[in-house]
């Protein structure tokens, strides 16, 4: 199911499928935020906002609001 | 004689590169600037075998060659500047050995530019722990480089590396990726227009937008003209390239790195589930604040009354050898409180170090930016913003110079403007000698009211700088992309070399720096101070005999009065004297005027100031502390130090702009005079009437 990462649950390991190149700073994209790549919600903070990623093995903090701009499948 | 070789160390954040450094060049190091901005340059010098030295330059962090800041523009400034006198034969990128895939892209984007490389593969003590093992020559082979396993921890693998970095001239210079392979046409148009260039070189100046050396300014021009392309175009062909980047480096680690998922342990994922929970993170920072500012309080005190004591013993003991005359009295009266006023900030400012840079060092305080994004945003400013808040508490300075980090310009701007809020290491002498004045000593559940005031204090420019940020936000019309990207570092002991070196830098850069305008200061007030125009100043021994001549002065009272007079017509007690219908509203009298006005240069000042004030007016050994609390105010009597005037003076210092060196950076880090003119401006005026009412209420 495809779904955008801003709804990942936390534990829960997902597969990046789209990564909006205009949305999405060129730095995320070097550390691994890739098609292709896993990513597993570690902890958020309160409001849902910013998430914890472990993408790729990369550990990583992103705000909601970019991470709507990835794609994911479940 | 044999050439120096020029090393540059280059690595992501996070890496150990610090360590590295460390390592190589012991305390053979020095920091400085690179020219015209204020990014911190780190150089060194390493002996290697038979009598060779390199120069080693520690670079700034960065994730890859495509800068987002100021500090990643200078990596690639140098790479690409042939005629720099710092351009590398070789490039030393240190990467992590559990992070070695997102490390090995810089690695390949270094790898492009031909010039020679050495892998360093560091924190090889962590393999085992994490399951993995490596395969060094396949890797050697097909990353066409030298590898270097080390562990800075351990202190293994540093000589092999500085026998590969003597041999540099035997490293391979061809490249990781063929750019052409991602977009033939257009990269094969490139190439044909500038066929004595390097391709990657060529790519990196058409999208960098960085200020490339003056020598061949004509060509890069024509490069940067060269684009075909629309912005998202390229942007689009650089994610490409990344991908493109990745394959490679999975390609080459799929052979050569295997990692045994059951044997790895992730502690860090167990540590974060707490250290970043809803609730208990929260309360884990607020402990862990409580007990810097109780330690800095407690630890610090001792030593500082000791050099405080010291000082007014040295500058007794000289009186007493020296032949009295002009240059005695400087000595003992300018030069020798002033130095004192510089050494005594030494503890806490070695220890507010200490604590922040085991915070940054052990990767805690990534965990604060996490933990405080979505609060900070409510007010304007980042998660990021915390770094440049907490390192406020040691100096302003290099607080401003952490907002670099901030992606967002907004974000950024408003961090810069309301950081001086915060209380500085030098506000820290003020607050604490006339908390010493004016609070009682007594405990309150295990706290001291002295401390408890201290923490007060802080946790009054934290909400002078939050609040100011929110209206801030609301006023300032900026419009800006928001970026933002933390990397959680794994949590590493500090190493307590580079935890050493860290303070004893800072310390010593303070002491220099500011030391110098403490002490130009205390000599320019010693003769502002000794000296006087007009009769009133020349003949204070006739006038005060004659004042005096109904009372039976003993000689040693007779000599005060002629030292307060003397004092009171001097070129300072005139200036004083000016000011003092300005500052008499707020509880001070016109030598608290002349310390105030005085350390509008910088805050620390002050209690060299008043020191120098006292000394020139008394004989006796005394400490400033006594000397302060003796004063008689001589409108209201009672002790000039009290409970009223005390908390006016602490709010006027906590929100006055009294820094120079602050609106020096500010200016170039906004790049224009409105800001920081609007700080100065701002600050001080708020700092005036809060210090006001403050007195008007509790006189």
């Amino acid at each position: 199911m495809e779904d955008t990462l801003a709804n990942i649950k936390r534990g829960e390991r997902c597969i990046i499928t789209d990564v909006s190149s205009i949305h999405i700073p060129l730095k995320l994209l070097e550390m691994g935020c890739l098609p292709g790549n896993y990513v597993e919600l570690v902890q958020v903070a309160p409001f849902h906002d910013p998430m914890y990623l472990n993408i790729n093995g990369t550990h990583l903090a992103i705000r909601k609001e970019t991470a709507m701009h990835i794609l994911i499948k479940k | 004689m044999s050439k120096q070789i020029n090393v540059a160390l280059i690595g992501n954040p996070n890496t150990g590169k610090t360590s590295v450094f460390n390592a190589l060049t012991g305390l053979n190091q020095k920091v400085g600037n690179y020219p015209g901005i204020t990014v911190e340059k780190k150089e060194g010098v390493c002996k290697l075998p038979r009598g060779v030295k390199a120069h080693i330059i520690d670079l700034p962090g960065t994730y890859s060659l495509n800068a987002s800041s100021l500090d990643e523009n200078v990596v690639i400034e140098l790479l690409l500047n042939k005629n720099d006198k710092d351009f590398p034969d070789l490039a030393v990128v240190v990467s992590d050995v559990e992070n070695l895939k997102r490390n090995l892209l810089l690695f390949t984007q270094i790898k492009d530019l031909e010039i020679p490389t050495i892998l360093v593969i560091n924190m090889a003590d962590r393999m085992a722990y994490k399951g993995i093992s490596l395969d060094l020559e396949y890797l050697e082979e097909h990353l066409k480089t030298k590898i270097a396993l080390i562990s800075t921890r351990k202190n293994q693998g540093i000589e092999r590396l500085k026998s590969l970095i003597s041999n540099y001239k035997d490293l391979s210079i061809s490249h990781n990726i063929d750019l052409t392979e991602i977009d033939k046409d257009y990269f094969e148009n490139l190439k044909n227009a500038f066929p004595n260039q390097l391709i990657y070189k060529l790519w990196l100046v058409i999208t960098q937008d960085v200020n490339f050396g003056k020598t061949d300014r004509n060509e890069i021009d024509a490069v940067a003209n060269f684009k075909t392309k629309s912005k998202s175009d390229l942007k689009r062909l650089q994610q490409k390239e990344t991908i493109k980047r990745y394959q490679f480096i999975n390609e080459v680690l799929k052979k050569g790195q295997t990692i045994d998922a059951a044997q790895a342990k992730d502690l860090r994922m167990k540590i974060d589930r707490i250290i970043t929970h809803q609730v208990w993170g929260y309360v884990i920072f607020f402990i862990i604040l409580l007990t810097i500012f109780q330690a800095i309080y407690d630890w610090s005190s001792i030593p500082m009354d000791f050099i405080d004591s010291t000082f007014a013993s040295l500058s007794e003991w000289t009186k007493n050898q020296l032949p009295q005359g002009t240059f005695t009295s400087l000595l003992a009266e300018g030069i020798i409180p002033g130095l004192g006023g510089i050494v005594i900030f030494i503890p806490q400012i070695a220890f507010l170090f200490l604590f922040i840079s085991v915070l940054e060092e052990s990767g805690y305080m990534s965990r604060v930016v996490f933990l405080m994004d979505r609060i900070m945003r409510r007010f304007g400013l980042s998660g990021k913003s915390i770094v440049p808040l907490i390192s406020g508490t040691a100096c302003a300075i290099p607080a401003i110079m952490a907002t670099r980090n901030i992606e967002n310009w907004k974000e950024r701007l408003i961090t810069i403007l309301v950081t001086p809020f915060i209380t500085c290491s030098a506000r820290l002498p003020v607050y604490l000698i006339i908390i010493s004045l004016v609070i009682p000593e007594g405990r309150f559940i295990g706290l001291g009211y002295q401390a408890l005031t201290l923490m007060l204090l802080y946790l009054i420019g934290f909400v002078a700088a939050v609040s100011s940020a929110y209206i801030l936000n609301r006023v300032l019309k900026i419009k800006s992309k928001t970026f933002f990207v933390v990397e959680m570092p794994n949590y590493k002991l500090p190493l307590l070399k580079n935890v050493a070196i860290t303070v004893l830098e800072k310390t010593k850069s303070f002491v220099f720096g500011a030391g110098k305008i403490i002490l130009a200061i205390s000599i320019v007030l010693w003769f502002l101070a000794s000296f006087g125009p007009g009769v009133d100043f020349k003949n204070a021994k006739e006038i005060t005999t004659k004042e005096y001549a109904s009372q039976n002065l003993s000689q040693e009272e007779f000599q005060q009065k002629v030292a307060t007079h003397k004092l009171e017509h001097s070129f300072i007690g005139i200036t004083g004297r000016a000011i003092e219908p300005a500052i008499r509203p707020l509880g001070y009298d016109w030598k608290i005027g002349i310390a105030i006005v005085s350390s509008f240069a910088a805050r620390e000042v002050f209690v060299g100031t008043l020191a120098t004030i006292y000394s020139v007016g008394s004989d006796e050994e005394e400490t400033i502390k006594n000397r302060m609390a003796g004063e008689v105010n001589p409108i209201l009597g009672g002790p000039l130090f009290n409970f009223a005037s005390g908390i006016s003076l602490l709010l006027f210092y906590a929100f006055a702009m009294q820094c120079m060196s602050t609106l020096a950076i500010v200016k170039r880090e906004t790049n224009s005079w409105k800001w920081p003119i609007l700080q100065l401006t701002i600050m001080t005026l708020f700092a005036y009437i809060v210090a006001l009412i403050a007195f008007q209420l509790l006189k």
